[in-house]
């Protein structure tokens, strides 16, 4: 068993993190350059990390499987992000930003990393406006702000519908200086596929050139993981084709906990599947729920005809009708399970049969067209593009899909692994969303983690060591870790089965969403944890990997991808099995109120799954966190 | 909604190399759906390829939802296809008919390689954006951020200029392969704002001397590049840039310092 020590540091909620890093220990500014940082991605959280860290003066090394930083999945963020800054005058606060977050979270995040999120929220904005990133503005030249779901004040910032593509090149910036200045070297198309863990700490990686195949080894001071999260996982996903787990799952099998991994949030609207050819799912923003009407038809025979033809007696507008309250606007988690359970029942739309209207007649009634394309234009273009529908004269179609991982590596209060060495920064750990993530705040956390956290964080670590005391990359560990990296390329082009990568990858999206995904159930897990070992057997035995090792081989690339998401998804269904409770996005039929909502069980729940590697085939070991609500007081979620 | 499948035919550039010989190869594309985007199609040659025990035609993408800038193929002789204003990855196949013959390049520049059949090696644009790109601003010591004022039209201009998803459409449409719409897109981006003035002069200076150190042509006003910028950016912003780069060389000439490269 692992021994989990969250860190956290004693006093005030509010005063915990000021009075850390005055605690925290220093490296001399002379020795810093004498300590390699080794930070695996350069989304918002590792660009941010390297930038800051080499600027503090250590040597970087920045590795990307990108072929440009820029590329990172972070760029595609569309709607904003948040910050304490109160400049709406309208009541917001430190405190109100990390109670949000906290009760979005459904209680599962841990208290003191939650406040300090939002503590610093206020200062990513000061240093992304320095760096030139265009956010917009109001008439007077002062920023502006719009709300976001999970919140009743406007604390979030934003640069059109392209938020996360305009932070991203911020951070890029400070990143491409300081590869100029010498401070950070770059690496791209370098895919990190081990951790070299030597002496219980974290030492190095070994890396696969995507354009050679050249396995290299590298040793460091200290190794930083910002590789984003796992959704693709279910192959289907709002996520870029690329993001994928394996740096994190390589991590896991080297000792590094795995937290709550059956914490994965699916997002109401989306884009449905056409076919089976699709190979993404691309978000429509949560705003159009604040006009458009959600409904099927009632009688599940209707479900291909004309929606028009539908008399209004006929139509289920089942949020209003459930959710009375709250209706098209109640919280990401409630609305997709609700249109889960709809397509279920045989009503869902559309060819497949998965997919919900959203329809604007009535607010083009109210509005007129013209008030409607105001609003939304953008996004009804986009719809048009992809579906060639014109969704101003019928209702759009709607689906969840998944979209991002609250799960991740484990991590104390400085963001350090149960592996001494190892940060986890961004998408990839698990500390402030919980189960269930608010709007905006991913963008804030990946940003805090790297500019304003790690970098002081990580100095309390490095100052243990000896400068120049790190191991050589010829050590056996690296040895030892870089065949096993060449082994596994080797034994997936020689399996020259049948089916090609993608067939795989297709099942367990399917296994994962139908058992693990807006809905679980004991029978449906038990199933799934069947499903995925036999799975896994046939892709190593009948897979088809084309082509050689030694050159640029997508096939390849995503066969590793695969192999390690075959894996984690058995896990995921183990964690989701082992919590016996609802909360956020993890809804457990057994674990239901008689109205269909979350039962959660403070009680015997309130805490951290944090998962052990215990070898191959024998089963993982659950340690648990638990967590300790000093200020506030976990409550019912309620939304009727 | 159209579920009517078609045919086409591919003629796609492969290239097993960089500086290997290449040669157009003939692919059928059998039962398109017209919903299907145009890598979705390539996703399914792709399988049909493997299948046969050869190997699958390599081409970039990532986000598919055209921001990331990585996917670049040429559909019959445009830079990410028929349609104005979006990139490869949202070309959809309802713009093609059945019996169609669809010829797929990558982007042809000399400063862009190529790795291997329609992936390019464009780091280049990665050297010119560390030559200069950026506002040096060390974590932490920024200044709040309401404290300078930026009027809300030079905000969207600087916005319709920082919206460059970096993709190298512009080169590849060029005759002369010039990336001076990529260039100008990031020197006025962060010229308009009041923070990037300080380093304004050299900031220009020094991209433009990258971009033609590396070996990007110059710009004869063709402005085929801002046609095939899949963000729809503006050759105005070419201009921008022409003036500011004469502006900073008449600066130079009376503080020679200020011309020194990127500030490190
Ligand atoms: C469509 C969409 C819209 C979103 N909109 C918002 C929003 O409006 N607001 C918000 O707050 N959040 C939003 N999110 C979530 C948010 O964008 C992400 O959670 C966040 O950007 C993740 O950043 P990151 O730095 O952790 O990882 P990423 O940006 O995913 O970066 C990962 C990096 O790691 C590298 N990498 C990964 N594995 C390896 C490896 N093995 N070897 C080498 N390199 C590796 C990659 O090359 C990349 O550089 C959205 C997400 C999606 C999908
Ligand atoms: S794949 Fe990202 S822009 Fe096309």
């Amino acid at each position: 068993m692992s021994q989990l020590e969250s860190r956290i540091p004693p006093g005030a909620l509010a005063e915990k993190w000021s009075r850390h890093k005055s605690g925290i220990r220093l490296v001399n500014p002379a020795n810093k350059r004498k300590y390699e940082v080794i930070v695996v991605g350069a989304g918002l959280a590792g660009a941010s990390a390297s930038a800051s860290l080499s600027e503090l003066g250590y040597a970087v090394s920045c590795f990307v499987f990108h072929d440009s930083p820029r590329r990172a999945h972070s760029i595609a963020a569309q709607g904003g992000i948040n910050a304490a800054k109160n400049y709406q005058n309208d009541g917001d606060s430190v405190y109100r930003l990390f109670y949000d977050t906290a009760k979005g979270g459904d209680f599962r995040s841990r208290e003191a990393n939650v406040y300090r999120l939002a503590e610093v929220s206020a200062q990513i904005i000061d240093q992304c406006v320095a760096q030139g990133v265009p956010f917009a503005r109001e008439y007077g030249g002062l920023l502006a702000n719009r709300s976001f779901g999970g919140a009743q004040v406007s604390r979030t910032f934003y640069a059109r519908g392209q938020t996360g593509q305009q932070l991203l090149l911020g951070a890029y910036s400070a990143l491409s200086r300081a590869a100029v200045s010498g401070g950070v070297r770059l690496h791209t198309h370098a895919e990190m596929l081990d951790l070299v863990v030597v002496g219980g700490h974290a030492k190095g990686i070994v890396v696969r050139n995507l354009l050679t195949g050249e396995v290299t080894r590298h040793a460091a001071d200290a190794v930083v993981l910002a590789t984003g999260g796992y959704g693709n996982v279910f192959n289907l996903s709002t996520y870029a084709r690329g993001s994928n787990a394996t740096a994190i799952w390589r991590a896991y099998k080297r000792g590094a906990c795995f937290a709550n991994p059956c914490f994965t949030q699916i997002h109401p609207t989306c884009i449905p599947v056409t076919g089976d050819y699709q190979s993404k799912l691309t978000l429509m923003s949560e705003s159009l729920r604040n006009d458009g009407r959600i409904w099927v038809p009632r009688n599940r025979d209707d479900r291909l005809k004309p929606p028009a033809s539908i008399p209004e007696v006929e139509r289920d507008y089942y949020l209003e009708r459930i959710y009375p309250s709250f209706g098209n606007l109640c919280p990401r988690d409630v609305a997709s399970r609700a249109a889960k359970r709809v397509c279920d029942e045989g009503r869902g739309v559309g060819e497949s049969g998965l997919g919900v209207y959203l329809d604007f007649s009535d607010a083009i009634g109210r509005l007129g067209e013209a008030g409607v394309r105001e609003r939304y234009g953008n996004l009804f273009d986009i719809y048009h593009e992809i579906t060639n529908e014109d969704a101003y004269k019928v209702p759009m179609r709607i689906f969840p899909a998944a979209h991002y991982a609250m799960g991740g590596l484990w991590v104390d209060y400085n963001l350090m692994s149960n592996v001494p060495g190892l940060f986890v920064l961004g998408e990839a750990n698990f500390s402030d969303h919980g189960a269930n993530r608010l709007g905006a705040s991913a963008l804030m956390q990946g940003l805090a983690d790297g500019y304003f956290i790690l970098p002081y964080t990580i100095g309390d670590y490095l100052a243990t060591l000896k400068p120049g005391s790190r191991p050589p990359a010829d050590g056996p560990e690296f040895m030892q870790a870089a065949d096993g990296v060449a082994t596994v390329t080797k034994r997936l082009l020689s399996v020259r089965g049948r089916q090609p990568v993608s067939h795989f990858h297709k099942r367990l999206g399917h296994i994962l969403w139908q058992h693990c995904g807006m809905a679980r159930n004991r029978e449906g897990l038990g199933k799934a944890l069947q499903e995925i070992p036999a799975l896994r057997e046939e892709f190593w035995a009948n897979g088809l990997v084309p082509g050689t090792g030694d050159s640029l081989n997508q096939s390849l690339e995503r066969a590793v991808r695969v192999a390690d998401f075959l894996e984690l998804g058995e896990l995921m269904c183990r964690d989701a099995l082992a919590r016996e409770e609802s909360c956020g996005c993890h809804f457990r039929e057994e674990h239901q109120y008689p109205d269909g909502e979350c039962k959660r069980d403070d009680e015997n729940f309130a805490h951290v799954a944090a998962w052990e590697y215990a070898g191959e085939g024998t089963a993982p070991v659950r340690n648990a966190e638990p967590l300790a609500y000093e200020t506030v007081k976990m409550s019912v979620r309620n939304y009727k | 909604m159209t579920s009517k499948t078609f045919n086409v035919i591919l003629r796609v550039w492969r290239q097993a190399g960089p500086g290997r010989e290449g040669r157009f190869v003939e692919y059928p594309a059998r039962g398109v759906n017209p919903d299907m985007s145009f890598l979705e199609m390539l996703d399914v040659v792709n399988d049909e390829i493997a299948a046969r025990g050869e190997e699958p035609i390599a081409f970039s993408h990532d986000c598919r939802e055209g921001i990331c800038g990585t996917c670049s193929l040429v559909i019959n002789g445009k830079p990410h296809g028929p349609n104005h204003g979006v990139a490869s990855c949202q070309t959809y196949m309802r713009s093609f008919k059945d019996g169609d013959r669809i010829v797929v390049e990558p982007f042809r520049a000399r400063p862009f390689p190529v790795i291997k059949d329609l992936v390019t090696d464009r780091s280049a644009f990665d050297a010119i954006q560390q030559a200069g790109g950026f506002i040096t601003a060390r974590t932490g010591s920024a200044p709040e951020a309401n404290s300078v004022p930026v009027p809300k039209e030079v905000a969207e201009l600087a916005m319709d200029a920082a919206q460059c998803i970096g993709c190298g459409a512009c080169v590849a449409a060029c005759k002369n392969a010039s990336a001076m719409l990529f260039v100008a897109a990031k020197v006025s981006h962060l010229g308009l704002l009041p923070q990037g003035q300080p380093e304004r002069d050299r900031r220009v200076l020094a991209m433009v001397a990258t971009m033609d150190g590396l070996g990007f042509g110059g710009c004869t006003n063709q402005y085929e590049c801002s046609a095939a910028c899949p963000k729809l950016i503006s050759h105005d912003f070419i201009a921008r840039m022409n003036r500011d780069y004469a502006k900073a060389l008449f600066h130079s000439a009376f503080r020679p310092a200020a011309a020194g490269g990127a500030g490190a």
